[in-house]
């Protein structure tokens, strides 16, 4: 029989988003349900003098108007926490309606309730705030020179922390006596997220129970209630149910605490109905968390060799006008500690300044942290290559940590468990052809015309987040471990239920998978339910590619715990010792005699029968494991890109993207590649087209999809895949992840095509994006043109 | 992205139109909706009253009499790539309108929206003005005809009064030995032209360059004509190398729009490469 894990069957979510039977927050409807709208600052740094809600208040069809001053009058705490501590980190006050000061584009000031959405819509443009326009910043750098306006009291210089890892004199000892030593300055740009299903949230208090349900878009339903309770509203968590039903996308958007939701539920408690609120398209851009954004210098030291002897980054990370839920952990622990890259570097120093702009919130998206580390690695390969006369794949197999060195402790607190780094290289290098290409550029060159350029992007990514002990002790107020419960019906057939909260990735079917799998069974008899605080154990969510290493491993422990239960019952049935009793392809069996075997039906259904059960062993057959990984999990892999440049134009043509990643054993080959997909057309994006500008004044000039280019189809090609398998050491599937590869390897793959491709006028970096402009400006700015 | 109040007519016939204009003031036409419903979920615009044009049969399709076709305004944009009047007499026009967006945006659009909402980055404006077309326009008083040249009078201006209604576009059918070349430098995120350059070549009987004609979309507030590129090009047998030089020399745009994405210089290096390109191969294409 084929096993279930590893085919591709097809993801049994489809048929309903398909066909538009999905119900996603904003199709749901209550009785007597109250639309909110959200009013929002126009300036990106302002003082409020005065807001007048009358004239708002007065239209017909409006039910109540609320400001920052009534939250503060009804005793609610109203304001949105911080998740993740760094030492001395400053952390100003996040209200949810600011009263006081407004500091980004699209803070809120105000919220309007309605009986329709067009009427609330209208009265936001009847509110009146009188603003008081302060000095704005927003660069991550200039931030924090004197007298750059200042945003919090309570953060001197705009500094929310300043945060080092590695060893500084070690670093600094390596640079000196190095060979070779090259340097780059990097603007990782800033994006949005771009989720296709805006945030939303429906509200709804019970004031008789005192109950708050609120539907809601969320990664993680468990932590927005824990936040809810322990922070924003203050209600006992026991009386909040958080259900995330249908979520359409999140990339990172969908984990935070933000203001939007809090309002809703707020407002709801006020009102005595239910509220629901959603994101314009417009909202979405300017609230939701963006991402990236650092302004960073490296530098890197080699021996002539081409060795790496050390690597120093110093990263004035932006944070936005508020640190958000996760903001501070992005470019800290899930930067820093990536810098090692598939490298033996013996010494590594990074320094991180995180800090406060007028510009909207910075957390997580896709990769979070990991490819801003990547691309400064791999951009530096490709200068070391360069410097030293070497070939790009030749300089990172001399670095290349060994496949004999692991279990590798890295300079920044990082241990790979595993890894293999040469096979996924030469794969990809076959793959290309990567000597006829080298030998078509080489004609190319003497042609004019197009040139052709080929990047390599070797990279690693830890995730699989995370060890709890580990993340606690680095400043994370979470756990990291993961919930699974299987229960096995009486009549044989099994639910789920998963701490994991999928918004696309397709657990429905993949932890089915896993289920059939251990148990034997048909994958259509198994059901995965997650998403409901009241229905599922108590779980962290789905993010930074946890959900297969450790929400499915909690399942996968719990499907082996109802074998071992199982195998009480059959040998109990079976006359047999516990010893003799195997379990295989669903039914158990005394060893060497499957003929007289009792199916998994069988037991599950005396299980529940409970008419003559072993002495000691308790009716029912479910179990349900609390798994926290042993490490993080760690896919790699090499990407190349090989594109077109016009020298004319300057625009660039992508012509293949070969991806060999290895993300372990593969539970769903089809979903894995679809992961893998828009992880490449996500970080191809972020090297070619995705930018959130900002002007002088604050003002996102990218903020509609007008402006802010989401790749379509016609703008990428089909992407060739290939993948090794070194499956992960420690957890029981093997399995690490596979969300965020594409987006984290991509960008420096494309770019140092570009670069490559540009060889010939001396071009050494270019920021990302790589607009045909700013490419063409270099070309006549190189003087060979 | 919820718009502002408004009142909403359907009119049935050309006259029906032209009726509720007169009756609303602030009154808009409601076509293909697709520029001018974004505009008002975003209440960058708030009329009162919409007028929906779109069922108005007699309005729609693609005629051709006396070396003409006569293109009504309702004529959708993927009706106008899938034509074969079209693409056999105006080749240049289903080029240009199955490079517009994608299929939902063609399926609804219209030519006459189009023109009308005269966006700088649309595609129909350059060509429709490259092709020396003609706008029929039917108002309180009857009926009038705009030469595209005088039509498009600044940035989302054009020369329609408040009360008319755009009917029509006629354009000549291309004759034997004429090429024609649509190429669009297109804006990552919206698919707008950046630059979108409409070359029309005539050879004559001794393959030198009877006629000429060289727009722009995207470059300037309204739709560019290269006259001084055409008329150097009059008469000349087109090598490669005259095609180049008379674009070098001859092409220059003194008031280029620019933006983050593409500035002023940037759009008129794109004018020059595109215009080349698109000059080539149009005379390849009478050639052929
Ligand atoms: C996502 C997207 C991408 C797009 N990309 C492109 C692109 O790449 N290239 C491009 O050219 N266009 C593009 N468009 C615009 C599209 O082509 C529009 O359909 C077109 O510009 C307007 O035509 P319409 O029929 O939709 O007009 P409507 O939106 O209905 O009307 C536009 C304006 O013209 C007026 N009007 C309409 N018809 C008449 C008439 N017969 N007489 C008088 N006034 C009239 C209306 O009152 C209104 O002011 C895009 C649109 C969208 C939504």
């Amino acid at each position: 029989m084929a096993r279930v894990f590893g085919s591709s069957i097809k993801r049994r979510e489809d048929p309903s988003l398909i066909t538009g039977a999905g119900q996603y927050t904003d199709d749901l409807k209550l009785p007597n349900m109250a639309y909110a709208a959200i009013v929002r600052s126009p300036h990106a740094h302002a003082r409020i003098r005065s807001i007048d809600t009358s004239k708002a208040t007065a239209l017909d069809g409006v039910t109540a108007v609320f400001t920052g001053e009534d939250i503060k009058k009804s005793g609610t705490p109203g304001v949105v926490p911080v998740g993740w501590l760094l030492p001395d980190m400053k952390i100003p006050p996040h209200p949810v309606l600011a009263s006081e000061t407004v500091r980004y584009v699209g803070d809120a000031v105000a919220v309007v309730l309605a009986e329709d959405r067009y009427r609330a819509q209208d009265a936001v443009d009847l509110v009146e705030v009188d603003y008081d326009p302060l000095a704005v910043v927003t660069n991550p750098a200039k931030t924090v020179e004197e007298g750059a306006p200042q945003l919090h009291a309570e953060a001197a210089n705009n500094i929310a922390f300043d945060w080092e890892l590695g060893d500084k004199t070690k670093t600094d000892e390596a640079f000196p006596k190095a060979a070779h030593v090259l340097k780059v300055n990097i603007r990782n740009n800033r994006l949005i997220p771009q989720a296709i299903e805006p945030r939303a949230a429906l509200a709804s208090y019970d004031d008789s129970k005192g109950q708050l349900t609120v539907w809601m878009t969320s990664q993680n339903p468990h932590i927005h209630r824990l936040l809810m309770s322990l922070a924003s509203l203050g209600l006992p968590e026991h009386k909040i149910r958080v259900i995330a039903p249908e979520v359409g996308g999140g990339f990172g958007s969908k984990i935070h605490h933000y203001p939007d939701e809090v309002i809703a539920c707020w407002c709801s408690m006020q009102l005595h109905r239910p509220v629901k609120w959603t994101a314009t398209r417009t909202e979405a851009n300017l609230t939701d968390t963006h991402g990236r954004d650092h302004v960073t210098e490296a530098e890197m030291a080699l021996d002539e060799n081409g060795r790496i002897l050390g690597l120093r980054v110093k990263t004035y990370a932006n944070m936005g006008a508020y640190l958000s839920t996760f903001g501070p952990l992005v470019p800290t622990y899930l930067h820093g500690t990536l810098l090692s890259g598939e490298y033996d570097i013996p010494a590594i120093y990074c320094n991180v300044i995180g800090t406060f702009t007028n510009t909207t919130p910075v957390d997580t998206v896709r990769g979070a942290g990991r490819p801003e580390a990547t691309f400064i690695i791999e951009r530096l390969m490709d200068l070391a290559a360069e410097e030293l006369g070497l070939d790009p794949v030749e300089i990172r197999r001399r670095n290349f940590i060994s496949p004999d060195a692991f279990p590798y402790q890295t300079q920044v607190a990082l241990q790979y468990d595993s890894g293999n780094y040469g096979p996924a290289l030469d794969r990809a290098l076959e793959m290309v052809n990567y000597k006829n290409l080298r030998a078509e550029q080489e004609r190319r060159r003497g042609e004019g015309g197009k040139l052709l350029g080929v990047g390599l992007s070797t990279y690693i990514e830890a995730c699989g987040l995370a060890p709890s002990a580990v993340v606690g002790s680095l400043g994370a107020q979470a756990g990291q471990w993961e919930s699974g419960e299987v229960r096995v019906h009486p009549t044989g057939t099994v639910t789920v239920y998963t701490g994991s909260s999928a918004h696309g990735q397709g657990h429905h079917t993949t932890f089915a998978q896993i289920v059939a799998d251990r148990l034997g069974i048909d994958a259509d008899n198994v059901e995965v339910i997650h998403g409901d605080t009241d229905q599922v154990p108590f779980g962290w969510g789905t993010y930074g590619s946890r959900s297969a290493a450790v929400g499915g491993s909690a399942i996968a422990v719990s499907a082996d715990k109802v074998i071992e239960k199982g195998r009480q019952i059959a040998a109990h049935l079976l006359e047999a010792s516990e010893e003799d009793v195997v379990f295989e392809e669903g039914k158990f069996f005394v060893r060497g005699a499957p003929d007289k075997s009792q199916t998994l039906n069988d037991i599950a259904l005396q299980a529940h029968l409970a008419h003559n059960l072993p002495p000691g062993v308790e009716p029912g057959l479910s179990a349900t494991s609390f798994y926290d990984p042993a490490n993080f999990t760690f896919p790699f892999g090499t990407h190349i890109a090989v594109l077109e440049v016009d020298p004319e134009t300057g625009e660039v043509k992508l012509l293949r993207y070969v991806a060999v990643d290895d993300v372990g054993n593969v539970i769903n080959p089809m979903i894995v590649d679809g992961q893998i997909h828009g992880g490449i057309a996500h970080g191809i994006a972020q090297a070619l087209w995705e930018e959130a500008i900002y002007d002088g004044n604050g003002q996102l000039l990218t903020g509609e999809l007008l402006d802010y280019a989401v790749p379509k189809p016609h703008m990428l090609v089909s992407f060739e895949l290939d993948r090794t398998v070194t499956p992960c050491p420690h957890n029981p599937l093997g399995v690490k992840g596979v969300g965020e590869t594409g987006t984290i390897a991509s960008p420096a793959a494309v770019v140092n095509a570009v670069v490559d491709a540009l060889k010939s006028y001396g071009i050494k970096h270019l920021d990302m994006p790589l607009t045909p402009e700013k490419i063409w400006r270099a070309i006549h700015q190189s003087g060979r043109s | 992205m919820y718009p502002a109040r408004f009142e909403y007519y359907r009119a049935n016939t050309l006259q029906e139109a032209i009726h509720l204009l007169q009756q609303h003031s602030g009154a808009k036409l409601l076509a293909g909706g697709h520029s001018l419903i974004p505009i008002m979920k975003l209440r960058l615009a708030q009329p009162p009253v919409l007028i929906d044009i779109g069922r108005i049969s007699e309005l729609s399709g693609v005629m051709k009499t006396d070396g003409r076709l006569r293109i009504g305004s309702l004529t959708t944009h993927a009706m106008l790539a899938a034509s074969e009047a079209v693409k056999k007499h105006c080749p240049i026009l289903a080029e240009a309108a199955g490079q517009i967006a994608d299929p939902a945006v063609r399926n609804k659009g219209t030519i006459g929206g189009n023109l009308a909402h005269a966006d700088p980055g649309s595609d129909l404006p350059a060509v429709t003005l490259a092709l020396d077309g003609v706008i029929h326009i039917t108002g309180r008083d009857g009926d009038r005809q705009v030469n595209a040249s005088d039509f498009f009078l600044d940035l989302l201006t054009t020369d329609l009064k408040p009360e008319e209604v755009l009917t029509a576009v006629e354009l000549p059918a291309l004759e034997e030995r004429t090429g024609s070349c649509y190429l669009k430098f297109e804006h990552p995120a919206s698919g707008y032209a950046v630059c979108g350059a409409a070359a029309i070549v005539a050879l004559g009987g001794d393959e030198s360059c009877e006629r000429a004609g060289l727009c722009f979309n995207g470059v300037t507030a309204t739709p560019y004509r290269a006259s001084a590129v055409t008329e150097a090009l009059a008469g000349q047998n087109l090598e490669d190398a005259t095609i180049d030089q008379a674009v070098t020399e001859h092409l220059s745009i003194d008031d280029p729009m620019g933006d983050t994405y593409a500035s002023g210089p940037y759009r008129v290096e794109l004018a020059k490469v595109y215009s080349k390109r698109a000059l080539k191969t149009a005379r390849d294409r009478a050639r052929s």
